[in-house]
Formats: structure tokens, sequence, C-alpha cells
């Protein structure tokens, strides 16, 4: 997505010295102030490279829905990951190259400072992350929900069309676009900082709708999340 | 006894992680290895267990470049397993959406991935502040392209109204008016792109091999088609996994595949010499501007083939939006599922054959799925290329041997991300 900033990358590269993408450049360093990290952590040699990572740079961003929630990769947390391996490579699964681990979002492992959520992320969002971080302020991140996003777009509420959404749960800052474009919310966002379960559970009972089928819909970016909900109630 | 090593650690300029590892003794290679190290991401395994009309959200996130052509493989999988139909627009709506991300894609791997070695340079930063004019017109067209995947699919990856049954969503009038003018224009940026890349004539490496892609009835094979391989033969849908066998090796965290036990080639070129004669007259010509007449062996010649898949394919998605003009476009039902089973779906994604297999049970859920990638079928062949061409590059200075060695890799346009479901060169000594 980054790469999609055709208009605005001549401008970054005249602020920013980019010194090791190397998706986009054959040169690297390993001197940096920010680093974008993209990616959830699924492999033990992942956790020594970003605790590195965090050691050089002064500021972190998770770059991601699944950089800041582990993202859809925690669909495979459902399975032992021996399963998973055997799935994917069947006898052969026993290589060590197959090494994996659960996979979860990078705080899980170091501090990270501000957040790029989403999949894909927002053009528009990563670009003032960047311009907030170079003038010293603190990017700003929504902390209310998707419906709020969805009524400004003007759509009509997916559940007055008969399906569930994550919508009411998740953060906004989207724009709603995956409403506006006739589906649901998804959640790749991830949850707000204080999600109002139980009004969106009393919505979901004003519809008919069991708390299940949204907890379903919602973990396919909510996995890890919702994991850790679990274990926190069971402690 | 002189040994030496040469490894190109985690291979720029590529989507994904790799490495290559070259052992030379007495001036021959002892070993040369394609590493690749990504973290594999298991798919295949994400996907089980979830509902059909999830499996295309998943199976988008494969690849945040070739979003659409994983989101067009798993919609086709998905509706032949389960006896969906789609209406006509929503066919075409998908076909634009596709044009977009080839033409994306093939602009993003010229100029932000190849143009660079052309200068000698270690990215697009220095030509962006040096030549800016030289890039502009890979810019504009990657902005056009994204246009394109906006409009349809509602952002520029990852599209949202492409889901099972048709789409959710359809465009008005007037945006379909408007990529129809900007992809009028594009024209003359894709000409100043063969001005720029013509200057830079490809190594001769011609290395004969089998060539397999989609081959349409009515066109040139890229949405739709069925398997083809040079040697003369189609390869029937149902019998992909025979004929492609995938499998593992070591140093990969992405599969090999092999045909009849030896390396094929997939992606621009493949299709370029598999339907010469369907590509529009235009893009012939540009084709003949190069010097790309099929059957053409050379791998180099991929980035000439993607050059000449531009012009095929703006040319294509105007076809498209008139089309599309005619009908309305307006809003429609979605089709409905009328069966469960098992379903295949395939697209020439921009680097090459992508094929999605799918089982999905009476309840809606997938209980088996299967990818084979574009860049997981060319590895074999990349290794085997570097293992032929490396020696053309004994006696220059390491430096020059990486630079040659990451052209060849990069000209195969890999996906490593998409296959593991690459680079650095490693020289040892």
């Amino acid at each position: 997505m980054v790469l999609n900033c055709e208009e605005e990358f001549p401008a970054i590269v005249e602020l920013v010295n980019i010194v090791n993408f190397r998706e986009a450049m054959s040169e690297r360093s390993n001197d940096y102030d920010i680093a974008f990290i993209e990616g959830s952590i699924s492999r033990k040699e992942e956790i020594r490279k970003l605790k590195d990572i965090r050691e050089r740079a002064s500021v972190v961003v998770a770059l991601g829905a699944c950089a800041t929630t582990g993202g859809l990769n925690c669909l495979k947390n459902r399975f032992p990951m021996e399963e998973v391996k055997s799935i994917v490579y069947g006898k052969d699964a026993g290589l060590k190259i197959y090494d994996t681990i659960p996979a979860a979002p990078i705080d899980s492992i170091i501090k990270v400072d501000h957040r790029i959520h989403g999949c894909p992320i927002i053009k528009e969002e990563f670009l003032e992350t960047l311009k907030s971080l170079l003038m010293g302020k603190t990017p700003f991140t929504p902390n209310y929900p998707v419906c709020v996003d969805c009524k400004l777009a003007g759509n009509i509420c997916v559940f007055e069309k008969g399906m569930t959404c994550a919508g009411p749960v998740t953060r906004a800052g989207c724009k709603a676009v995956c409403v506006t474009y006739g589906r649901i919310c998804w959640g790749c966002r991830g949850l707000t900082d204080d999600p109002n379960i139980s009004a969106h559970k009393e919505t979901l009972g004003r519809y008919g709708l069991a708390e299940e089928s949204v907890l379903r819909s919602f973990d396919l970016y909510g996995g890890y999340a919702l994991e850790k909900g679990r274990g926190k109630k069971n402690a | 006894m002189h040994k030496d090593h040469l490894g190109i650690r985690e291979i720029t300029r590529v989507e994904g992680h790799g490495n290559i590892v070259i052992n030379l003794s007495k001036g021959k290679i002892e070993e040369l290895r394609l590493d690749i190290i990504e973290s594999p991401r298991f798919f295949e395994a994400m996907l089980r267990g979830r509902r059909y009309d999830e499996a295309q959200h998943i199976m988008s996130r494969i690849c945040g470049i070739c979003a659409v052509s994983h989101t067009s493989a798993s919609l086709k999988a998905i509706e032949s397993a389960m006896g969906i139909e789609i209406s006509a627009q929503a066919r075409l709506l998908r076909e634009l959406a596709f044009a977009g991300e080839t033409l994306q894609s093939h602009m993003l791997h010229l100029y932000f991935l190849t143009l660079p070695d052309f200068f000698k340079m270690g990215s697009v930063v220095p030509i962006m502040k040096s030549m800016p004019d030289i890039l502009r017109p890979g810019l504009d067209i990657k902005k056009l392209a994204n246009e394109i995947g906006r409009v349809v699919g509602g952002r520029y990856v990852h599209p949202i109204s492409l889901f099972p049954g048709g789409v959710a969503y359809t465009p008005e009038k007037k945006e379909l008016k408007e990529l129809k003018d900007s992809l009028g224009k594009s024209f003359c940026l894709l000409d100043k792109t063969v001005e720029t890349f013509s200057q830079f004539p490809a190594p001769l490496f011609c290395k004969d091999r089998e060539f397999i892609s989609l081959k349409d009835k009515g066109g040139y094979g890229f949405y739709d088609g069925t398997p083809f391989s040079s040697q003369k033969d189609s390869i029937k849908e149902k019998t992909y996994t025979t004929r492609i066998k995938e499998y593992c090796v070591p140093h990969s965290t992405a599969k090999h595949a092999r045909t009849r036990g030896h390396a094929f080639m997939v992606g621009a070129l493949a299709r370029v010499n598999n339907n010469f004669a369907d590509l529009k007259p235009l893009a012939k010509k540009i084709a003949k501007r190069f010097g790309l007449t099929a059957p053409c062996t050379n791998p180099f010649m991929n980035n000439a083939a993607q050059i000449v898949e531009c012009f095929h394919t703006a040319q294509g998605a105007i076809d498209t939006i008139d089309k599309l003009l005619l009908m309305g476009p307006k809003p429609e039902k979605a089709g409905k599922p009328a069966g469960f089973g098992t379903g295949i779906g395939l697209v020439e994604a921009p680097r090459g054959t992508l094929y999605h297999e799918y089982t999905i049970n009476k309840e809606g859920i997938v209980v088996r799925a299967n990818c084979i990638i574009p860049t997981a079928q060319n590895l074999r062949s990349m290794e085997e290329d570097l293992k032929s061409y490396v020696p053309t590059l004994l006696g220059k200075t390491k430096k020059e041997i990486t630079q040659g060695v990451e052209s060849l890799v990069r000209a195969y346009d890999p996906c490593i991300s998409c296959a593991t479901h690459i680079m650095n060169v490693r020289f040892t000594s």
C-alpha cells in the first residue's frame, strides 16, 4: 500500500530518508529513528529480530492488521501447529524450515508506540501518521466504532438487511468502506479500546441474532483478542 | 583449493524474502540454491472450517499486489463447488478489476523493481530524485490502474464488492466513462514506457523450456481459459494437479513444481508465447518493437512481455467498459448456492497461472483447500536458469555477478509472499 502513494512518494523521499525497505530498495542500513513493522509474529526467530528493531528505533509503528491484531494469520491458531503444518506440507511437514508458532500481534513481544490499523491500511492514515511523527505530534487514531463512520457515509445498517456485522465494536477510521461497497464490516481494524459489548449483544438480540454468529465473523481478525479475553476470564 | 561462496542475502526489490547461495570451486558451480526464507503462512489451513462466503476475503490476503487474482480464483472455485451462477454484468466487472490489477502489478514490477537495475541504482528513489520524468508515466499508469480497482472493488487492494454470487456494488456510469477516458490517454504513457525500456536490450540468454499458461477460446488467456502447454497440448482443469506436481524442498518454505519431471515457466512470457495470435493488434506491434516473437525462450524478455500485455490489457479494459456501458450498469441480486462439493478456480495472475481448489460441505464450510501459486511453479525454472546463467558471468566481479543474478531472478517477477504460502545473493567461501 505504501508503494501505492504514487503522488506522494516523491515528497516522502524528500522529507524522509528511507534506509531499509527490502521490497523496494537494495541499499540497507540499521541506523533508523522510525520503524514501520508489518506482519504478525509466527516464528521464534522473528521475536529476536523484533526486539532488535525495538532497540534501534526510537519510534515503532505497527503497520496493518497483522501487526496490530495478529490479523487473519491467527486463524491458524485454531489448530495445533503440527496439524497446521501437515495440512499444507503433508509428509514433509517435519522439515525444520516449516517451524511455526501461533500467530500474535507484535505488541505481544515489544512496546508499540503507534498503530496504523486495517487490512488493507488506508493510504491517508499512513500519510497522516507519517506527517504527525515528522512534526512531533501524536498521530490521531479514532476510538469510536465503525457505526459512526457508517452513519456519516449515509449507509443503510446491514442489520436492517438481515446480515451481521462487526462494526458496532470495531475501531472506526475506514469510512465504513466495506458497507458502502455492499458488504459488512469484517472487523479488520480491531476492537475499540473499550468496546460496548453489552449494547452490541442487545442490538443482536433485537434482530434475533445470537452472539455466537457475530463472534464468529469477528474472529476473522479478532481471534487473538478473543482468545486473550477468554484467558483473562479464566484467570 | 580455491573456493568461493557467493551469497546474496535477502534478495531485494522482489516481493518476499529469499537468498541466493552460490558455491564456486575452481571456477565451477559446486552448489546453487534459491533459498526461500519467508515465513510459511498456512493459508490452506487458515481456510479450513471457515464459511464459503469468507473464503475469498481470507484468500485475497495472500497478496497485496495480486489480491484481485486471488479473489477471482477463489470466487471461481467457490462458485464452481456450489453451482452458483453469476450475471454477465458481474463477470465483466470482475474482468475490469482484473485488468486494473494486471496493469498495476506490471507497472510496479517494471518501474519500481526492474528499472533501477538498468540505471545501476539500488532503488527507485534516486531515479525519482534525478530523473523524475522517466518515472512519471509509470506512476501515472499505476495510479489509473489502482483507480480501476477502486471504482469496481471499492479500494486499491483487497476488493470489497467481489463476492460469491456476483458483485455487491455496481459503479456509476460516470465513473466508468471517466476510466475509459483515462485509459484512452494511457497509451501515450505506455508509448513512453516503450521508449524507456527499449533502450535497455535484454541480455541474450535463450534456453529451451516448456511454457504453461491459460488459453481462451475467444481470445488471450487471462481471466478465463483452460491450461495449455507450449508442448502443444491442453491440460484439463481437473488434471492440473496430476500434471503439475508440487513438492517440498528443504531450502524453501515455498513448494517447487514440475511437469513430467522437468521445470516449466509461467507468467507474462508464457502467456505471450502461448497466446501470441490473440494479442490485440497494437500489442503485437509493440512485441515486434521489442523483437519478441513466439516462441521466445529468454526469461529476461518477461519484462518486454509485461509491457506488451499492458497495451493488450488497456485496450481490453476499454472494450469491457464499452460492454458495461451498453448494459446499464444496474444493481443486481447475488446468485445463490445450488449445491456443494469440490470446485476449481483458475486465472492468469500477473505472475502466472493461479490455481485454487476447495471442497465445501453441505453446511457451506470449507473442509479442504489447495492453492498452486505462480512463483512456486517458477522456482525450479529460476534455479535451473541460474545454474546455466552464472557460468556465463564467471570472471566478472562479485558485484557484477550479483547484479546479473538478481536481474535474472527479478525478470521472473517473483512474489515470494504469495509462494510461501526472494532475496539476498550469498557467496560462500
